[in-house]
């Protein structure tokens, strides 16, 4: 690359970096800033004094520690769950050209299609006569169902990725369908399903309205706190949308080396 | 619909039986559309409900509540004994059937000194009561020190009209740049209680009889003019006490809760007014919020004991100063408030005490159709104000949608509307 | 080796049965409410929602800004990938940076713009530094449409990109490195390298991306609503008001039977449109 190029091209990388970086430290920003540093004029970009005073209230609110564990049971359980229900039918997906599955290909896309709250009537009086109601098991079922399409196109094009010959050769050496694909394929799926499970973490972790509707006494964590977000002092709200959004950034950390291979490639 | 309905119960019971079922002590939930935010909430659980039975108190937003109650109806089983809502709230779940009547402990209450004019509101336009009077509040309008240079000559802060509210939006744009009057007419702002409330009643001494008469057409000119001073921005505004404290806004009328913390945090910078009269007087809006208890609540007795609890006037003055909301018994409010607080009680003061005031009650009746009678004045606000169509036109089309409405319901007038057999008229 | 015929299905089956019930009854019930007149089938709730002085916009304004953002994100996300594909140090802490907000709901992200772009935020901080503005300046309500408009267009781009990024880049790195190799030789241009061989191969992906990014945009509404408040209707926000605010669950629910027949049509849209031949799939 001539010189002027790989300017241009160091310079956009970096650029970009800062488009998605300054948004989540200015509201960092905002979070540590306190009570009237959210409405001085003009603001400051460097931080003055931090203060925790903010993030902290929200860790001393009586049962934030309960709301917490449930957020995890529920948003492990969406985990597992979808990954049960969405790898095989993703498998199917990738594997066999069977009758119906654009039908079922529709049916997983138009679950995100429609607007999940308006569903929360029915949904709610369902829970309630089965017993599901106010338990993160319940509130878990919900996830899935927003976080199964993910994981079913997710896990399609990961099986795509794989070669057909592989598993094939396992058959040859007298491999069974089944040990084929838990010796061969499942290794190497193994990375981009560990990333998808984790999308499926965070797309519960976030969810808020079935979350807050589903339950009373056991809430998750956001809706426990973050429900009347947009209601709190301005300060509050900052402090709960960048509690909101560090966990994310740790859980893709997490994954990021099997970012790619949830589509489908290994990260060469 | 109903096979489909036991497919779907089936297929979800097969997996709830791996649901390791949680037992808690079932304590008694109280379910609360006020006092949701963070510092709020901790407040009644710290102090508010000290001393009473063992309460659980959860909060939700009002349409997360609508939907809730529908739903625990729907399939028969209460987890919410007790619920705390405003009064527009409660309202539709009287055709629900959600509410158990609360005459007894209405009658208990009796030497509390709870007004009648507010028990009665409290039974929703049936014979029982549906409701207790919990907290009170009203709308007012909040005024920074730094606008008060600006406020014409002849006008009175305590006394304005609208025109003259326009006036000075005026004077403060002319000499700042801003237009610094503020309105919460955001998703979530309370703007239609305050064309329903305020404006209208001002100057037609009416809610919904006079809602297309001459004197509503002369309201909507002159709030119109005054629009043209208003924060561009007010369509975004849901509580005032952030523009206030952002100081975008250095005039602002909100409900008192929404205006608080602006309050609390600079308690000199700030006066609380009367809002704006117009022709026929100075109309203002109480605010109620009730506590009622769900149809087959789980908890009956012990809800009632936490009504009880909560009505006592040590438990309504520690309200007024935890969380300004002020009590509906006859607790005399004590001098040592904080300083918000106190700038809030007086305007409540000043506002219900003017000579001109009107008072304009909450939709009584209307059951589940309270949301759609305020889209039918927050509509004509739009189209007026922000759409510019002419005021008749607009008037007359939305009068047939508000007489229609009424029809539906067959709700009575409310006051200021005179008394009506049968569903209150729109001439 | 025999393919026993039910094996997909049997495969599918759990999904199947665990949408149903938690999806296609209560899309039934919500379906039959919409049609539902109190006596027996009627349209009334669609034609409320039809007639309500806020459908026009609502509708007008939902199609913009898909139809805006949709194109920029995937060029951006086309960049994205492409940047990615020649760097050689730092990839990972790039790709993390770069799909952060995958992780950010709603709620977070309409916050971190309101932020940003209010009359006393960080934008215009930055803009009266460097002396452009005088003070405060409002961009997001009714008298400046067009700010707003971009503001939330912003605000999505910043959001939602991650995942198109995410699908694309997959989809370059399945394109063989030879046919880039056998181009050069040829001397071809990076520009018609970019438009004959990575463009048509990166179909199948592109088809995915713009898919599943579609439906979320028709349904996405809490960044807008904390941006544009009532100044800009949508039809999302508008079915949440019907049923919250107005509490009239048919007209919600008529409301969101459009939305997802408009999902529905540009997905099927879209298939047709970028047909993806058996052989270039996977």
């Amino acid at each position: 690359m001539s010189a002027p190029r790989k300017w241009l091209y160091v310079t956009g990388v970096l650029a970009l970096c800062a488009w998605v970086l300054v948004p989540i430290y200015l509201i960092g920003l905002g979070a540590m800033g306190g009570r009237l540093a959210v409405f001085k004029w003009p603001k400051a970009f460097a931080p003055g004094e931090a203060s925790f005073a903010a993030l902290a209230t929200f860790l001393k609110i009586e049962g934030v520690w309960n709301a917490a564990l449930n957020s995890l049971i529920a948003a492990s359980l969406t985990m597992l769950f979808s990954i049960l229900l969405g790898a095989p039918a993703g498998y199917a997906l990738a594997r066999f050209a069977f009758r119906g599955q654009s039908a079922f290909r529709l049916l997983v896309l138009l679950t995100r299609a429609f607007p999940l709250a308006i569903l929360a009537l029915p949904l709610t009086v369902i829970f309630i006569r089965v017993g599901l109601y106010d338990t993160p098991f319940g509130v878990s079922l919900i996830h899935t169902a927003l976080a199964l399409p993910f994981a079913a196109l997710v896990t399609a094009s990961l099986f795509m990725g794989i070669p057909r010959e592989y598993e094939e050769a396992a058959w040859v050496f007298g491999c069974t369908r089944w040990q084929a694909f838990r010796k061969v394929v499942l290794p190497l799926a193994l990375p981009g399903i560990a990333a998808a499970a984790i999308f499926a973490f965070v797309i519960s972790w976030n969810e808020v309205f079935a979350a807050s509707v589903l339950t009373v006494r056991e809430r998750t964590l956001t809706a426990y706190l973050l429900t009347v977000l947009s209601e709190s002092p301005l300060h509050y709200r900052f402090a709960g949308g960048f509690i909101l959004i560090i966990p994310s950034v740790l859980f893709i950390f997490a994954v990021r080396k099997y970012l790619f291979a949830m589509w489908g490639v290994s990260s060469k | 619909m109903k096979t489909l309905n036991h497919l779907a119960i089936a297929a979800i019971a097969a997996g709830a039986m791996f649901a390791a079922p949680v037992a808690k002590a079932q304590d008694l939930v109280f379910l609360s559309t006020q006092l949701r935010p963070i510092d709020e909430a901790q407040k009644v659980r710290e102090v508010l409900l000290k001393g009473a039975p063992k309460t659980t108190y959860v909060v939700e937003e009002p349409p997360q509540f609508a939907v809730r109650m529908k739903a625990e109806q729907a399939a028969g089983k209460r987890t919410i004994s007790l619920m705390g809502a405003l009064h527009g709230e409660l309202q539709p779940l009287v055709p629900a059937g959600s509410l158990d009547a609360v005459d007894d402990i209405a009658a208990k209450l009796g030497a509390s000194g709870i007004p009648a004019g507010l028990m009665e509101l409290g039974k929703l336009g049936t014979p029982n009561q549906q409701y207790i009077p919990w907290m009170q509040a009203t709308y007012v309008l909040v005024v920074k020190k730094a606008a008060l240079p600006f406020l014409p000559a002849g006008a009175d802060v305590n006394a304005l009209t609208y025109e003259q509210l326009a006036a000075w939006g005026k004077a403060i744009q002319e000499k700042t740049g801003q237009r610094r009057i503020g309105f919460p007419a955001g998703p979530k702002g309370l703007f239609a209680r305050f064309v329903q409330g305020n404006l209208v009643p001002s100057y037609t001494g009416s809610m919904v009889t006079e809602f297309r008469s001459a004197a509503a057409e002369k309201g909507w000119a002159d709030f119109k003019a005054l629009w043209a001073t208003v924060n561009p921005n007010a369509n975004n505004y849901n509580f005032m006490q952030e523009p206030l404290m952002a100081g975008e806004v250095w005039i602002a009328w909100d409900h008192i809760a929404r205006v608080k913390d602006a309050l609390t945090a600079e308690p000199d910078q700030y006066l609380v007014v009367a809002p704006p009269a117009g022709a026929k007087g100075r109309a203002y809006m109480p605010v109620i919020a009730g506590l009622s208890i769900a149809k087959d609540a789980p908890n009956r007795a012990q809800a009632a004991a936490v009504i009880e609890h909560l009505l006592k006037p040590a438990t309504q003055l520690a309200a007024a100063q935890e969380v300004g909301f002020f009590p509906v018994v006859d607790a005399p409010l004590p001098p040592d408030l904080p300083a918000g607080v106190k700038l809030l009680a007086d305007g409540v003061a000043k506002t219900q005490g003017a000579k001109d005031a009107i008072v304009a009650l909450l939709p009584i009746g209307l059951g589940d159709k309270g949301g759609e009678f305020n889209k039918v004045y927050f509509d004509t606000f739009q189209r007026i104000v922000l759409r510019n169509e002419p005021i008749r036109a607009v008037l007359d089309a939305q009068a047939e949608i508000l007489r229609s409405l009424m029809i539906q319901t067959a709700a009575p007038c409310w006051a200021p509307d005179k008394p009506s057999q049968g569903a209150c008229p729109v001439t | 080796m025999l393919q026993p015929r039910w094996l997909p299905y049997l495969l599918i089956a759990p999904s199947v049965a665990f949408l149903a019930a938690l999806f296609l009854v209560p899309l039934g019930q919500t379906i039959l409410l919409s049609v539902d007149g109190g006596q027996g089938f009627s349209l009334a709730n669609y034609a409320r929602m039809a007639g309500d002085l806020n459908f026009p916009t609502a509708l007008r304004n939902t199609f913009a800004l898909v139809a805006v953002v949709i194109p920029l994100q995937v060029a951006l996300a086309l960049v994205m990938g492409l940047m990615l594909q020649k760097m050689t140090r730092g990839r990972e802490l790039v790709l993390w940076i770069w799909t952060i907000p995958l992780g950010v709901s709603d709620l977070a992200a309409g916050l971190v713009w309101l932020a940003i772009l209010q009359d006393s935020g960080y934008l215009n901080t930055l803009l009266f530094q460097i002396g452009v503005i005088s003070g405060p300046t409002a961009y997001l309500n009714s008298e400046t449409p067009v700010a707003l408009f971009f503001a939330v267009v912003l605000a999505e781009i910043w959001r939602a990109t991650a995942i198109v990024l995410i699908i694309l880049v997959a989809g370059i790195q399945l394109i063989p490195k030879g046919f880039g190799e056998a181009a050069d030789i040829f001397g071809a241009s990076p520009w018609t390298k970019f438009r004959r061989i990575t463009l048509p191969l990166l179909k199948p992906s592109l088809q995915s991306a713009l898919i599943l990014r579609t439906v979320l945009a028709f349904e996405v509404f809490a960044v807008v609503y904390a941006l544009g408040g009532r100044n800009f209707p949508i039809l999302v926000g508008e079915a949440y008001t019907w049923q919250n605010e107005n509490q009239n669950y048919g007209v919600a629910a008529a409301y969101a039977v459009l939305v997802m027949a408009i999902s529905l049509a540009a997905t099927i849209i879209y298939l047709k449109a970028l047909r993806v031949d058996p052989e270039t799939q996977g």
